[in-house]
């Protein structure tokens, strides 16, 4: 049991780093209708931004901080550089998937040339010691990456449903050409969207590097464990995000320890539960079925 | 001087021409409406004057040039367009939707002037918190002009509210947009098919064949033109 529980909150701890990651996906997928896979990478290069503050004698709060703003000015630039010109991704979403394909790499190797090849760390947000829960040493660096997702969502809820840039990027999502019509600057409302996505990716890599360190693979398989969140959850919803990155944490961090057939696989559990949701319901577990539009 | 004067207007979808140099004026508080058949560019004429597609020519808007001036621009000089469709933002609710159309406003009065469109429309009262798409055509339609009115627009450029509406929601449309437009002092340009109705609506009209302006005057006058009556009145 307590074994158990110990595994429960570090599964809970990394899935809360894997919602972070998805709700910026969900972000980007519900603006720009289409699946960003450089996330990971520019969630990488701003926590080297994270990482550089921190170095210089930033506490690490406030390097975080700095990443964030960092991350923002990233995600804007991105978009106008990179995404927009492109063209629509819901006319060409290939083309545009396969220029996210294209940062990906092109971050991966501007971070190597920048901060050089080898590994940096960080240190816990929430520091090295735990609290006991039911009898078991819980790190409270689980617990704040808990804690954090749940002000995340908080903080989404607000902007999403009681601020007037939410408003206009909901209705960007849906639809675009109506939300120009009716006087919202669609560019500079994706540019936002685009920013928000890269900030709260400076969050989950300030949480993932004290794990692994700091390096320009930093992000890979927490992208990998996000697209399954969101894949189990749903593209399009924050809840779905959520629940599906704590679901994913759980799933592979406590399986594993249980059945020896996942022990060398532990991305196995998160997949097969995807397959199963996918086939019983394809838009994921809170995702939204297309209602067609005229 | 007209609110709205448009010269030697011209444009297309790549490579294809639609519209062959129009000229027309709407003037302060005043209905017009561009009838015309499928295809001859109705929706592609509101398209160039809001600035969704690219044009040449003049577009002038008080005296102002403001030809590919981006939709959200041109609202904000005042000219709120009703596409083709309705374009109601299907996903959010009717509340929603009518924010989205105060977006160029300040926040302040946005309230209560939901609540003054609710006493108007009262059935978008009783859907404000339903999904704006599921909703019938006729109160998707209603939504759409609440919405483009909560802008407080100069002018209207409305696309051909009758398409997929039974005849009675048609009319009672149209009473309503003629309420609007005695009531608010509002500019409406329309685009029709539907002549009898819309020569009823209007002060004055324009014909439109292939992209060009093939006839004009006062409603009276077309409703009196023999070849107005041939092919567009049926009789
Ligand atoms: N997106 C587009 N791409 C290419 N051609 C287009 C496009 N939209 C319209 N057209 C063409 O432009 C011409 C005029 O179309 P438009 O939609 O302006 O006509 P309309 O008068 O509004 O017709 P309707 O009454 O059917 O709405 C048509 O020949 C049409 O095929
Ligand atoms: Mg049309």
């Amino acid at each position: 049991m307590e074994e158990f529980i110990s595994y429960l909150f570090i599964g809970l701890g990394n899935g809360a780093v894997y919602a972070m990651l998805g709700l910026g996906l969900v972000v980007i997928y519900r603006s720009t209708g289409l699946l960003n896979f450089a996330q990971g990478e520019m969630a990488m290069f701003a926590t080297f931004i994270v990482w550089t503050l921190a170095d210089s004698g930033l506490p690490l709060w406030l390097a975080m901080f700095g990443g964030m703003f960092g991350g923002f000015v990233i995600g804007v630039v991105v978009h106008q550089v990179v995404v927009r010109p492109v063209g629509d991704p819901h006319q060409k979403p290939l083309a545009v998937v396969i220029v996210t394909i294209g940062m990906f790499l092109g971050f991966n190797a501007l971070a190597k040339l920048i901060w050089g090849a080898d590994d940096k760390t960080l240190l816990n947000l929430f520091g090295r010691s735990g609290i006991d829960i039911f009898g078991t040493e819980v790190a409270w660096q689980k617990l704040g990456a808990l804690a954090v997702l749940a002000i995340e969502a908080v903080i989404f809820w607000m902007l999403f449903q009681r601020t007037k840039i939410g408003l206009a990027m909901r209705a960007v999502a849906s639809n675009p050409e109506s939300s120009a019509l009716c006087g919202i600057p669609v560019t500079r409302v994706l540019m936002f969207g685009w920013g928000l996505a890269t900030a709260i990716g400076a969050v989950a890599g300030t949480f993932t590097a004290p794990i692994t360190a700091v390096s320009s693979n930093l992000m890979q398989l927490t992208l990998i464990y996000a697209f399954a969140a969101i894949t189990l959850g749903g593209f399009d919803s924050f809840v779905g995000a959520i629940v599906g990155g704590l679901l994913v944490g759980v799933l592979s961090d406590v399986l594993p320890r249980y059945v020896d057939f996942f022990e060398k696989m532990p991305l196995a559990p998160a997949f097969i539960l995807i397959l199963v949701v996918l086939l019983v319901r394809p838009e994921g577990i809170f995702g939204q079925r297309k209602v067609s539009r005229v | 001087m007209s609110l709205l004067e448009v010269s030697g207007l011209t444009a297309g979808y790549g490579i294809v021409q639609v519209l062959f140099g129009l000229d027309f004026t709407v003037d302060a508080g005043e209905a017009v409406v561009i009838l015309g058949a499928n295809g001859s560019g109705k929706t592609t004429t509101l398209r160039a004057v809001s600035g969704m597609i690219a044009s040449s020519g003049d577009v002038v808007l008080d005296g102002q040039r403001v030809t590919n001036s981006r939709p959200d621009e041109l609202l904000r000089r005042g000219v709120a367009h009703v596409p083709q469709g309705r374009g109601t933002i299907v996903d959010l609710t009717v509340e929603d939707n009518l924010r989205v159309g105060a977006y160029s406003r300040p926040a302040g009065d946005v309230d209560a002037e939901i609540a003054r469109w609710y006493e108007v429309f009262p059935r978008l009262g009783e859907r404000r918190s339903q999904a704006a798409g599921s909703m019938s055509g006729g109160e998707q339609q209603m939504l759409a002009i609440a919405r483009a009115f909560m802008s407080r627009p100069r002018l209207v450029l409305l696309d051909e509210p009758s398409l997929g509406l039974a005849p009675l929601v048609t009319r009672e449309v149209f009473d309503r947009v003629g309420e609007l437009v005695r009531d608010t002092g509002t500019a409406v340009l329309l685009v029709e098919q539907n002549a009898n109705l819309a020569l009823a609506f209007a002060s004055r009209a324009y014909v439109l064949e292939a992209g060009r302006i093939v006839n004009a005057g006062t409603a009276a006058q077309l409703q009196g033109d023999e070849s107005i009556r041939k092919a567009y009145l049926g009789s």
